[in-house]
């Protein structure tokens, strides 16, 4: 299983309520299911990726985040997953709200624009950052929203979310981000993983 | 060979109360199965059909000798598997392939009903069908799927008996007939009232048939189970064995021939009357004003698994009108997956070979009877 799975489903408390958006292949939705025995919902764009879903027996709905967290009632998950697709949004401060609206808490990955190698891309070639987590170019990508580990603490107090929990993941070594080390995490970490609250 | 030795029927004793006020009772329920059913009487799915299908939903249908309607999806090792399924179709009442319908003899005047027969809604088929889960003594179905009006019927069954079925699959359908479904309908009825062979319904009596208005109304109507590209693919302004335009009113057109060879076996196999009762039932079916204008109601009191399918060329019960379902579903919770299947064959791309479609319904259908 891929770490930041590993990471969302030890966060997660069994027998809960979770929904997965943008579950893509249902992995981590099957993890969750076998490990913490929740009832998981997934949403997701690609209908070949929600067919793959469906093949495994998991419960997923096509649909986009954006137009279709709106159907779902207040608190009506205990966690929603919103894993490394935040920076594709068009209103990435709507969508937390919704998550939040929807979910008591929520669980959000971002892949860290201000690790050392995407800085030091920008330094010295000029150009915008390709690296393994962002390998497309600026023009193609779908991330339109990027931001660092920083950026998103700073953005929680700008638009009121608590953040409860954030950890750094960095050559797949988990460790907590707190106020001291938040410029090595910021510059180190590849992902940063955050469990929030309203 | 005599039809009716080929039509199973259940006569249903029990009065049965129709939406229009009447009562009726001793009436014949058409139904035909397939696979068996297993010891703990778990494996069976109810299949609803659509405006103009029957019982005989695959294999060889003995009456017309041709396919069963839905020989893609229902059969052995198929999207609904009868080696693992015991699968139960009955004709809806209305219908005319032996369930009670309008061309049936009125007992009290000892003639044939035609108009006389009550309208019937989709509430009224489903209350109908479901004497049969008593006849094979099955306390709770493992599914019930449809597609089109079979949808609407999947809808109202879960509606009505909550407790009766594990899971739900509507496909291609709508909770609630929309206007422009509602004139197409008219369109066909019109056609077939125009019809002087119609004789205000009594056609059966006097020895006539209305084909040329059925069939017309199987050609509008047949448009719409079609795509614009899917159409345009197939066609395109290709002629119909002929070199050039012949400057008048026949089949120049392959499409022109096409539908009319559609409407003419049509009216081989099909009741005027029973087209009428069919879409009248159709038109009358709105799930959101029987709950008062909240969908979710319908559903509030079941704990079904409920899989909602779609087409992306299907302009007759468009994707949005089906996830309408899903979003009153999600309102209350319920557990429910939707998929949109990319297709360019139209409303009928349920009753066709598309593979993305059918796997999805068998994967839907073999993976939560291994968790049922």
């Amino acid at each position: 299983m891929k770490t930041e799975y590993k990471i969302i489903v030890d966060l997660i408390e069994e027998k809960t309520r979770v929904l997965d958006v943008g579950c893509d292949d249902g992995a981590l939705m099957e993890s969750l299911k076998k490990n913490k025995n929740v009832d998981v919902r997934g949403i997701e764009i690609s209908k070949d990726k929600v067919q793959t879903c469906v093949s495994k027996g998991l419960t997923v709905i096509e649909g986009n985040a954006e137009l279709d967290l709106k159907q779902f009632p207040n608190d009506s998950f205990d966690y929603v997953v919103l894993g490394q697709t935040l920076q594709a949004f068009v209103n990435p401060e709507i969508v937390i709200k919704e998550l939040l609206r929807v979910g008591k808490k929520a669980i959000i990955t971002i892949p860290n624009f201000g690790h050392w190698k995407v800085r030091l891309n920008l330094l010295i070639k000029g150009t915008m950052p390709i690296t393994e987590s962002l390998p497309n170019d600026w023009y193609n990508t779908p991330n339109i929203h990027m931001c660092t580990i920083k950026d998103f603490v700073k953005f929680s107090k700008i638009t009121n979310f608590k953040i409860f929990k954030s950890l750094a993941l960095t050559n797949k070594n988990i460790s907590n981000i707190n106020n001291s080390n938040l410029f090595y995490k910021n510059l180190f970490a590849e992902l940063g993983i955050f469990l929030i609250e309203k | 060979m005599n039809i009716k030795e080929n039509i199973k029927t259940l006569v249903i004793e029990k009065p049965l109360k129709l939406d229009c006020g009447k009562t009726i009772n001793n009436f014949p329920l058409a139904y035909e199965t397939y696979g068996s059913l297993n010891k703990n009487k778990d494996n069976a799915i109810l299949v609803f059909h659509a405006l103009t299908g029957d019982q005989f939903v695959t294999g060889i249908n003995p009456v017309t000798k041709k396919d069963g309607w839905w020989s893609y999806a229902v059969g052995p090792n198929k999207s609904i598997d009868t080696n693992k399924y015991f699968v139960i179709c009955a004709n809806v009442i209305g219908g005319c392939m032996g369930s009670f319908g309008p061309s049936h003899k009125n007992p009290d005047t000892n003639k044939i009903y035609g108009t006389d027969f009550p309208v019937i809604t989709i509430n009224d088929m489903v209350n109908a069908q479901v004497n049969l889960l008593d006849h094979f003594e099955i306390k709770k179905l493992f599914s019930v799927v449809g597609g089109s009006m079979g949808g609407m019927q999947v809808l109202q069954f879960i509606s009505n008996y909550p407790d009766k079925a594990s899971t739900v699959v509507p496909i291609a359908c709508t909770s609630s007939h929309s206007a422009q479904n509602i004139a197409f309908n008219e369109l066909g009825r019109q056609a077939i009232a125009s019809d002087h062979n119609w004789s205000d319904g009594k056609y059966l009596s006097n020895n006539t048939l209305p084909d040329k208005g059925l069939s017309v109304a199987r050609m509008a109507a047949h448009i719409t189970y079609l795509s614009k590209k899917g159409l345009q693919e197939k066609f395109g302004r290709k002629l119909q064995e002929r070199d050039a335009l012949k400057f008048g009113f026949d089949a120049d057109f392959q499409i022109e021939s096409y539908l009319r060879y559609q409407g003419s076996v049509f009216v081989d196999r099909f009741d005027a009357n029973s087209y009428l009762y069919i879409t009248r039932a159709m038109d009358y079916f709105d799930l959101v004003k029987q709950f008062d204008g909240n969908l979710s109601n319908a559903f509030k009191k079941t704990k079904a698994k409920f899989f909602v399918i779609s087409f992306t060329s299907d302009w007759l019960y468009p994707t949005q009108e089906n996830k309408d379902i899903v979003i009153a579903l999600n309102a209350i919770g319920a557990d429910v997956g939707f998929v949109e299947i990319k297709s360019d064959k139209g409303h009928d791309s349920f009753l066709l070979d598309v593979p993305d479609f059918l796997k999805t319904l068998k994967n839907f259908l073999d993976k939560s009877y291994l968790e049922r």
